[in-house]
């Protein structure tokens, strides 16, 4: 008789040929130069332990002072940081717009401001919302906490990581420097044509829009394949697929989606740009363009990057349920499918935002029944969530506050959408506050309230302080109260028939106390976010010491110091266990062998996460940055003139030189 | 919950199972980290390319009639430039397997010859643009007609520009080792700057003739 398997069998570390693939690097009868012997000069750390070898490899994997230093760094976890804050920063430049939006929207016949900058207040709203915070905060988590989930020491191409940073910063700053200017985008955050076109957009504010597009999906896109390339070969040995952390998979997930679906809103803006600046025709009816053509190549895009903004949301929820549940999580394997399949179905709905543009009945139907079918899996995702938290022993701090919240708030928003789904009853309120309430419970709910709790969750990570639990529930509350006293009367005042994207309305309409109510309710919430940054300010300077694992919690992010070291891990863990940290808790198995004096990764194999190689890392260099300001030059001297993408090309092709060219000091150079 | 970690700042300590020392530093295609960031960027290109595509038959289906008011572009410099870029795939292909082998003199030959065959091919390009019988600024059907073009052309700068860099590099003392990689996975990416134009070819000068 077989003996059962117990726990303590399946965390046991497998036999060597488990764990390593012990292949050559050079084909079959080539003396390649891969297996050459490493040098007897170099420390590996199989010859140092403790401190000296922490001080060692912070000093192989460290950001030098200074200016150069800090716009030379590759580190993951410093341009992580900045993609974090410089995100976060622009949740609140979108929240400030949307603050004085509500002010106007007060009180019938309001003249705080007038319709020219109430339409670039929107505009500036939706895109800085959508475009620099909604799809870059997924991605800056993942810069920071995907290498460290997976027990790597640094990301896929840090170089391009660093760059694509700074495209996004470059692209940022350039839009909200044009509306400082007041010539930003009035257009709406989608810029339908024909309004945005040449005729009834002359001038540049509908370029700044369209440039704007082509920064940041540059930078999602590049961000996207480090990503994917990090999950797939930088795994630590042992991690199995079926080990990768949830927050992982979402992520992996989430840049599949971000590569299919950039690429749609980059062709509408570049096609759009082109109609304005060098006289094509793709969106003039006269010509044989066509204007619902853009909106195809839009909402192409635009579908997938509601789902871009959350699934990164569920990676957090996921991560921080599991961890404040005290078990694993709660049919794991129906998580990562029901992910993989929300990524699938979100490339299937696009058409449900056009639904009053007069399409084919059978195409109308095709796109409801689409729309309603994702709610299965989205639906399978809640319920796991829930079933996790049933199971297991909860401990309530703000983090799973927050993750409560998001339940409440996603599941109404995801109810109204399948209002919305249906045909006659979008038709009936499209265009209306009906629409911007349910997008806003989706949105917020589905990605800011789970940004909040991840927020919370990883601060000691981040910064090796906990931050204020009291001052945590405070908010938690304010935030809750607030967005349901803004967002929910929107229902009624949209039901009631006002239109969006007015700048005012008339006393006998009767959407004053509402409109009231609402306003009162953002005040409230604002006020929220204002006592959240101030307990990241304060907890920065004064919180409690963290520790590397405050939480208890199972990945590997919290075996690392908090904050971690450059080098992350002093050794490359080996993975047992979806939760590595509960299956191991008296001592770490790790792989030695590496190299203290060179960067050196473990390059495993994609499904079995079998050690393969030993690759180093790129070194800190000043090239990408300078590489970003040329393309910044280009790509904004080309909304003048199409001859900057001649002239605009010559430094972008010297910094990319620059940034391959192999320094002299690099391992393989010696 | 376990006694609260918080109270010490000690990290687990280590126990090792594995040793990395004797692992091979590079490999080749799927081995290599470098060869899925290419596959991840031709992806997101070929998205672009399938979009520009649909963009094109969208363009015929809402007009019926096609390529609008223009004849249809020339088949001869376009043919050309079919026929050497198919033929490029045999030293293509020798460059990828020389680089594999690690056989430097051989690398800086076939880097030379892809770096002239990329030349030539911008050159015939350049007739390609001039024969196509439409602006880009004339009607929908010539912006359509340039944007592909022009997308295609962008991925033959780039990738020429990418082989001269590499084939100066393996003449420097660069040349060795992990680079032999790179010239692998520059072979790779070519193999995508090819099999996209095929498609490009019969949609810009068969399909208008046939509709």
């Amino acid at each position: 008789m077989t003996r059962a398997i117990t726990s303590h069998d399946l965390d046991a570390v497998p036999e060597i040929t488990r764990l390593v693939t012990g292949e050559r690097g050079g084909l079959p009868g080539v003396e390649s130069e891969a297996d050459s012997p490493p040098s007897p000069d170099e420390l590996r750390d199989d010859q140092v332990d403790g401190p000296e070898l922490t001080a060692r490899l912070a000093r192989t994997w460290g950001t030098e002072k200074g200016i150069i230093g800090a716009l030379s760094t590759v580190d993951h976890k410093v341009i992580g940081r900045r993609f974090i804050a410089t995100a976060i920063i622009f949740l609140f430049l979108g929240g400030l717009s949307a603050v004085v939006m509500r002010m106007q929207l007060a009180l019938p016949e309001n003249s705080l401001i007038g319709p020219d900058l109430y339409n670039q207040l929107f505009t500036m709203h939706g895109t800085t919302m959508m475009f620099l915070f909604g799809v870059p905060i997924g991605e800056a988590f993942a810069v920071y906490l995907v290498p460290l989930m997976v027990g790597t020491r640094n990301i896929a191409f840090p170089r391009l990581n660093a760059f694509s940073y700074y495209v996004y910063l470059f692209g940022g700053l350039m839009i909200w420097i044009a509306f400082m200017l007041n010539i930003g985008p009035d257009v709406g955050w989608f810029a339908y044509v024909p309004l945005s076109g040449p005729e009834f957009s002359p001038g540049k504010r509908a370029d700044f829009w369209a440039q704007m597009i082509t920064f940041t999906e540059v930078s999602g896109i590049a961000v996207a394949v480090s990503i994917i390339t990090t999950v797939f070969k930088l795994r630590a040995p042992g991690m199995t697929l079926d080990r990768i952390p949830l927050f992982v998979w979402a992520e992996l997930v989430n840049a599949f989606a971000i590569i299919f679906a950039l690429p749609a809103v980059v062709t509408a803006s570049a096609t759009l740009m082109m109609d304005r600046l060098v006289g094509t025709h793709f969106y003039n009816p006269a010509e044989g363009g066509d204007a619902l053509l853009f909106q195809h190549l839009f909402w192409f895009f635009g579908h997938p990057e509601v789902y871009i903004i959350f699934l990164p949301a569920t990676g957090w929820v996921s991560a921080i349920v599991v961890t404040f549940s005290r078990r694993q999580a709660f049919g794991y394997i129906a998580l990562v499918l029901s992910l993989i399949a929300v990524g699938f179905l979100s490339f299937g709905l696009w058409v449900h935002h056009m639904f009053t543009t007069g399409l084919p009945q059978l195409g109308a139907s095709f796109f409801t029944a689409s729309s309603m079918l994702i709610a299965i899996p989205n639906g399978i995702q809640i319920f796991c969530w829930i079933a996790t938290l049933w199971d297991g022993r909860p401990v309530i701090r703000t983090p799973l506050l927050f993750i409560f919240g998001f339940f409440f708030i996603f599941v109404a928003g995801g109810l109204s959408g399948i209002m919305l789904a249906s045909v006659p009853l979008d038709t009936q309120v499209h265009d209306t506050f009906f629409v911007v309430a349910h997008f806003h419970y989706v949105l917020i709910g589905g990605n800011v309230f789970p940004l909040m709790a991840a927020v919370y969750y990883w601060f000691p990570k981040f910064t090796g302080r906990m931050m204020s639990e009291r001052l945590g529930r405070w908010h938690f509350g304010l935030a809750f109260i607030g967005f349901n006293a803004t967002f929910f009367p929107m229902h009624i005042t949209g039901l009631m028939g006002m239109p969006r994207r007015v700048y005012t309305y008339l006393p006998e309409m009767g959407w004053g106390t509402l409109n009231l109510v609402t306003s009162i309710g953002a005040a409230l919430f604002f006020a929220s976010f204002v006592l959240f940054l101030y307990n990241i300010v304060a907890s920065a300077r004064r919180g409690p010491l963290a520790g590397p694992n405050p939480w208890d919690a199972g990945t590997l992010e919290w075996a690392a110091a908090s904050p971690p070291m450059p080098q992350n891990f002093d050794r490359i863990p080996v993975v047992t266990n979806r939760e590595p940290l509960w299956a191991n808790r008296s001592s770490l198995p790790v792989v030695a062998g590496l190299s203290v004096e060179n960067r050196e990764q473990i390059v495993p194999t994609i499904t079995h996460g079998r050690a393969d190689l030993r690759e180093t890392s790129p070194e800190p260099s000043i090239w990408p940055f300078m590489a970003a300001i040329a393309a910044t030059i280009l790509f904004v001297g080309s909304m003048f003139t199409p001859w900057a993408l001649v002239w605009g090309s010559v430094p972008l092709a010297v910094t990319l030189i620059g940034w391959f060219w192999p320094k002299p000091s690099t391992e393989d150079e010696k | 919950m376990r006694p609260d970690p918080r109270s010490s700042n000690i990290l687990l300590p280590h126990r090792a199972v594995l040793n990395a020392r004797h692992m091979p530093s590079y490999a080749y295609g799927s081995r290599s980290p470098i060869w899925w960031g290419t596959v991840g960027f031709a992806v997101a290109e070929g998205m672009g390319f399938a979009l520009a595509v649909g963009m094109y038959f969208y363009l015929v289906f809402v007009n019926g009639n096609w390529p609008l008011s223009s004849p249809p572009p020339d088949l001869l410099w376009s043919s050309l430039f079919t026929l050497v870029l198919l033929v490029s795939i045999w030293p293509n292909q020798r460059a990828k397997r020389d680089g594999e082998h690690e056989d430097l003199v051989r690398t800086r030959r076939n880097l030379v010859i892809m770096s002239l065959i990329g030349i030539a091919l911008l050159v015939i390009r350049v007739f390609e643009f001039g024969t196509l019988h439409v602006r880009w600024d004339q009607n929908a059907y010539g912006s359509v007609v340039w944007l592909l073009l022009g997308l295609h052309t962008l991925h033959l700068l780039t990738d020429l520009g990418d082989t001269i860099v590499l084939a100066v590099l393996m003449f420097t003392r660069h040349g060795h080792g992990k680079r032999f990689s790179d010239v692998s996975d520059n072979a790779f990416y070519w193999y995508f700057v090819i099999a996209t134009w095929p498609p490009l070819y019969i949609i810009l000068y068969w399909f208008p003739r046939w509709w």
